[in-house]
């Protein structure tokens, strides 16, 4: 009796367990599908769309960097070259190489975390497909530019400051654990 | 066929004294290519896009949809693909059966098409054994799967096709077996003759005739569905464990003819379960005109097929792919039995009310309709506990 039982249930299992099968994938057939289009039929951007603190290609604005190499310390892989010099008349700080080389980069984000005004960054961009290793190395300094020096009060210079700003909101949402960008608040005294 | 046949002799199109076994055979040749070229290859071809769309969307992915408007054209140019592609023939295969088997398996899935009952006149040839001709040429294909793997000289080809054929030849028994309740009933095996002894209306059909001819359609459509490898029996070309099983030292045209009749057997599986229990091409005497009626059937008899093929694609995005054991012991321990009880329940039916019950015509319509707001209620259900809104646009 007990064999019978067993094959009407093994049959009863069988049906009714296709059935619900089936009403699950005739529950996601009318869904809509996640797929995003990349990278044509898209609203805005992909890069757009990224977080934040995404870590993307690294961009340096030479405007805010003060030559101080501890993003080259920094670099587990060496693949970032900073030559400073000082100049022998001004007796200040000239940048005369800046290179990050992105075929090597691993984007582990530790160049930018002890920059102290953020002008190392990720940005979104993350297209950096290439014809050759050699173009992969960008070069920031064209020619030879002041570093950065930073001054005791307020930045007050309307070409820098906005870019400095922005350094420096980088830098605090990097310590931030979370992604959202938090609301500005006052130091505490 | 023959007042086709004198009308055109008489029209005077081939000469005064043409012969009429000449006119015929040309008339067929060029029926037959039409249903060929213009039919079952493009049939084929189009499933394979519609497949994967359908797949996708199971998914929650997009599917192809780069080439021509919503990817339709995809198949076009996978075939152009698979046509400009090196024909590669293995130094240790036995090369005249390797060559021979991808058109074995091609004429297997063309000759049913011979008595494919489009609409009440629109058949190539009635036959008087016509679904008896249907499975024996669509069985056919065992030889071409068989040749395959044994020519390929190749471990995973020679699995495959031994595989195939113990598949095919197994399922041939219930399938049969569901074929036999129609035939008690209606006493006929031409094709014409068994969707005439049913009527437009649901239930006329011979799925809900009585309760044992609702379970040998099932049991059929999924023997066909094993017959035609197709999952959750595709184990002759599991990609897992035997990389493509009979077809794996295929490239280029000869394996997308394996391909294509795969593809194009979903419509001959349809074809058969729409004839023998759905009613086929009937449709309400509305118009007078033949041509107009003959039209109306013709949509009437595809809709049903590609809804069954429809059918097809969302069990093969379903249902996990079986264990061997698995698919004989559904065979011999479970179909088998089950048809055999099919038949003799059918033939008790048949012995008791020749002309079938009315009433439980429509109990079983009637529970096929519950079955079905069943069903529905269930994909609510599961649709309303996803809580993503209800997209049904086809096109993205």
């Amino acid at each position: 009796m007990s064999a019978v039982s067993e094959y009407v249930g093994n049959i009863k299992e069988a049906v009714t367990s296709i059935f619900e099968g089936m009403a699950v994938t005739a529950s996601h057939f009318m869904r809509k599908p996640y797929t995003v289009q990349y990278p044509d039929r898209m609203p805005v951007r992909v890069q757009d769309t990224l977080p934040f603190r995404y870590r993307g290609i690294l961009e340096v604005d030479l405007e805010i960097c003060t030559g101080c190499l501890a993003c080259e310390r920094a670099c587990p892989i060496d693949c970032i070259v900073i030559v400073v010099d000082k100049d022998p008349l001004t007796r200040q700080m000239l940048l005369s190489q800046f290179d990050i080389d992105i075929a090597k980069c691993m984007y582990c984000g530790l160049c930018s975390e002890p920059c102290p005004t953020g002008s190392i960054h990720h940005t979104t961009e993350f297209e950096g497909a290439d014809y050759s290793l050699e173009s992969l190395i960008r070069r920031f300094v064209k020619d030879p530019v002041m570093a950065y020096k930073p001054k005791k009060g307020p930045e007050t210079d309307p070409q820098i400051a906005p870019i400095l700003n922005r350094g420096m909101t980088y830098l605090d949402q990097w310590a931030q654990p979370g992604g959202e960008k938090p609301p500005a608040e006052e130091e505490p005294a | 066929m023959e007042t086709l046949v004198h009308n055109l002799i008489a029209s005077g199109a081939f000469g005064k004294n043409a012969s009429p076994h000449l006119v015929a055979a040309i008339v067929v040749f060029i029926m037959s290519a039409v249903v060929f070229l213009g039919v079952a290859f493009p049939f084929a071809g189009i499933v394979s896009w519609a497949e994967r769309r359908v797949w996708a969307r199971i998914q929650s992915r997009v599917g192809p949809n780069r080439v021509g408007p919503q990817g339709f054209l995809q198949w076009l140019a996978d075939g152009v693909k698979h046509v400009c592609k090196e024909d590669i023939i293995p130094d240790e295969s036995d090369a005249p059966l390797f060559k021979m088997a991808p058109y074995l398996v091609m004429l297997a899935f063309t000759l049913p098409w011979a008595v494919m009952p489009f609409s009440s006149s629109l058949i190539l040839a009635d036959l008087n054994v016509g679904i008896l001709y249907m499975t024996s040429v669509t069985a056919l294909t065992v030889v071409g799967v068989l040749m395959a793997g044994w020519a390929s000289n190749d471990k995973w080809s020679l699995i495959g096709g031994i595989r195939s054929a113990a598949q095919i030849v197994s399922y041939e028994i219930p399938a049969g077996l569901s074929i036999f309740p129609v035939v008690l009933m209606t006493g006929t095996l031409s094709m014409q003759g068994i969707i005439r002894a049913q009527g437009w209306a649901p239930q006329h059909w011979f799925l809900f005739a009585n309760p044992f001819t609702f379970v040998a359609a099932n049991i059929l459509y999924i023997s066909a569905l094993a017959e035609g490898n197709r999952t959750p029996f595709d184990l002759p070309e599991a990609e897992s464990e035997l990389v493509a099983g009979f077809a794996t030292e295929y490239s280029g045209m000869r394996y997308l003819f394996f391909f294509m009749a795969e593809w194009g057997n979903l419509f001959i599986i349809g074809a058969i379960i729409a004839t023998l229990f759905l009613g086929g091409w009937q449709f309400p005497h509305i118009i007078k005109s033949v041509v107009a009626m003959n039209i109306l059937e013709a949509i009437t008899f595809n809709v049903k097929v590609l809804f069954l093929v429809f059918v097809s694609m969302w069990i093969r995005a379903t249902l996990p792919r079986v264990r061997i054991d698995q698919l004989m012991t559904l065979c011999w321990k479970y179909f088998v039995p089950i048809s055999f009880v099919n038949m003799i329940g059918t033939a008790v039916w048949v012995a008791i009310w020749p002309d079938g019950n009315s009433l439980m015509r429509y109990l079983m319509l009637a529970a096929a309709i519950a079955l079905a707001a069943v069903f529905t209620q269930r994909v609510i259900y599961y649709l309303r506990r996803s809580r993503m809104e209800v997209y049904f646009n086809p096109t993205i």
